[in-house]
């Protein structure tokens, strides 16, 4: 085992060497990361100046959702999300450099470019999440606990899956790199309101479809004690794993046709 | 003048060779703006139907004009000419017989007029059929949103022109350009319209040319500001344009003074 994953260890140690190695760099881009943290906490705060409930959230709920969303999706963007860089691998060619070396394409890629700085955006979720359960009345039961706690988790690994499944689909596209950030991003941006202010179409979209549901809104009502809106019933909120294995079965079976489908450049 | 032209030329024609880029922008905008509407439509809803001027529909229709705008107007980042300083490349720009400037001006005025179409449609059609679209029934407010919203692209353009000259000074941008980003994106009105905003928040925007570039075209557009009201926000959009641009000038002069490019 502890072979296996040696070429990994490698790999990433000297990705993260090389981000700590220009520290005013690392600081501002860090800084940046909070920023767009702030920026996403600034517009559910905006809306609440004008109103009390959203959804079925009041502002305590909205900030509870918003933290698993925000926790997860930066973590799965900080450990997967460059993978958006594929087309440009594809389009100078230098993806034949990967299929060269021993060890799998995606796997490589996961760990060609770990983004220690999306961090920043982490931690100010974090942050909204020690404040949202304290604003929250919860009955916390032994379930409950472990649901809280496993959310961020399955949320980042839902996330991480899409970023796999967008970039499964550049194989076809290349230059529509930007058609895959409607998932991706969209699905965060989507993920960090009630799913309920939705329309039928959206909600059964943002839920069965792109499972950006499971990341946040259904456990936040499991957590709340609320019903949920038809269609979505809060007992949902428990199959976060469920979603996680499927939408990761999607992501690798595009990703390794993805693969087969790909011509090299002759290079 | 027609070496600018050739430029916007060229800026069309670079832009219009990637057909599938455009169509995959016009396909995020159009799902954000799904997303965006069903959020504005439930915050009016529950503040009782009426929220700073917006009711479900004219709210819906800002989020889906701020969604066709964006592409054009580009709030977003751009990095070219960070790109060109730190490569040394600027000396190609620095020796060519057309002010810098005003070719990136012209080139990005060109890219601009060709996402016109292609990148707002798209989301404009989706919301028309969707949620429909509160627009107004006179030719005026269209008119005058034409020339906003070359203005607000004059006024993006100079504000990511600065940005980029942070080139001359600093080896890493990342960082500036996340930042420029978060503070536009929120300034701007593209999260929340600006009139949302609570009192202190309004006031900073106002102080800022971000709402020049998104904020003033749509109000323009949907006829939210008519008459004099419209006027005055054209006329903020030119100070803003033409203050940022002789900032930029002057910053570049002293940036290309100082850049020391290796002879090859």
């Amino acid at each position: 085992m502890g072979e296996v994953l040696a070429p990994y260890r490698a790999l990433l140690a000297s990705r993260l060497r090389s981000q700590l190695a220009y520290r005013r760099s690392f600081v501002l881009d860090l800084i940046g990361a909070v920023g767009i943290g702030v920026l996403e906490l600034a517009e559910v705060l905006v809306i609440f100046s004008s109103i009390t409930v959203l959804g079925e959230l009041d502002l305590a709920g909205a900030l509870l959702l918003f933290a698993f969303a925000g926790i997860g999706f930066s973590l799965a963007d900080m450990a997967v999300g460059h993978v958006d860089s594929l087309p440009r691998y594809l389009r100078s060619g230098t993806l034949d450099a990967f299929l060269l070396r021993p060890l799998p394409v995606l796997a490589q890629l996961i760990t060609s470019d770990l983004q220690l700085r999306r961090l920043g955006r982490t931690a100010v979720a974090a942050v909204v999440l020690v404040i949202a359960l304290s604003m929250n009345t919860i009955a916390w039961t032994p379930a409950l606990v472990v649901l809280a706690v496993l959310t961020p988790l399955f949320s980042a690994i839902i996330f991480a899956a899409l970023f796999v499944c967008a970039a499964g689909v550049q194989f076809w596209l290349v230059e529509g790199g930007e058609f895959a950030n409607a998932f991706t991003y969209g699905g965060s941006y989507a993920a960090s309101y009630p799913t309920s202010i939705f329309s039928l179409p959206m909600r059964v979209l943002f839920t069965f479809v792109v499972p950006a549901a499971f990341t946040a809104y259904l456990p936040t009502l499991v957590l709340l004690g609320h019903a949920g809106p038809a269609w979505t019933p809060a007992v949902l909120g428990w199959f976060a794993p469920v979603a996680a294995a499927g939408i990761w079965t999607v992501a690798l079976l595009g990703w390794r046709a993805g693969l087969r489908h790909y011509t090299g450049a002759g290079s | 003048m027609s070496a600018l032209a050739v430029y916007a030329g060229l800026g069309w024609r670079r832009w219009s060779a990637y057909r599938t880029a455009a169509a995959a922008g016009a396909f995020t905008n159009t799902v954000f703006g799904l997303i965006k509407a069903a959020i504005t439509m439930g915050a009016i809803g529950a503040a009782g139907g009426m929220l700073a001027g917006y009711d479900a529909l004219t709210g819906a229709t800002y989020a889906w004009l701020a969604q066709a705008l964006i592409g054009p107007v580009n709030v977003f980042t751009w990095s070219e000419l960070a790109e060109r300083i730190r490569s040394g490349d600027i000396a190609i720009d620095l020796a060519r017989p057309i002010d810098p400037q005003a070719g990136y001006l012209a080139a990005d005025l060109g890219r601009a007029a060709f996402q016109l179409v292609p990148r707002a449609a798209p989301p404009l059609v989706v919301g028309a059929l969707v949620t429909g679209l509160a627009l107004p029934a006179e030719l005026l407010p269209y008119l005058l949103g034409l020339v906003s919203v070359t203005l607000a692209v004059v006024v993006s353009f100079a504000c990511r022109w600065l940005v980029n000259l942070a080139a001359f000074w600093l080896l890493d941008l990342r960082g500036v350009m996340t930042l420029y980003l978060v503070a536009s994106n929120l300034l701007c009105g593209l999260v929340v319209p600006v009139h949302w905003f609570p009192p202190w928040l309004a006031t900073v925007a106002a102080w800022t040319p971000f709402p020049a570039m998104l904020q003033h075209p749509i109000d323009i557009i949907m006829g939210r500001a008519a008459g004099p009201e419209a006027l005055v926000l054209l006329g903020e959009q030119v100070a803003w344009a033409i203050g940022l641009l002789v900032v930029g000038r002057a910053v570049f002069e002293i940036g290309a003074r100082k850049v020391v490019v290796q002879g090859g």
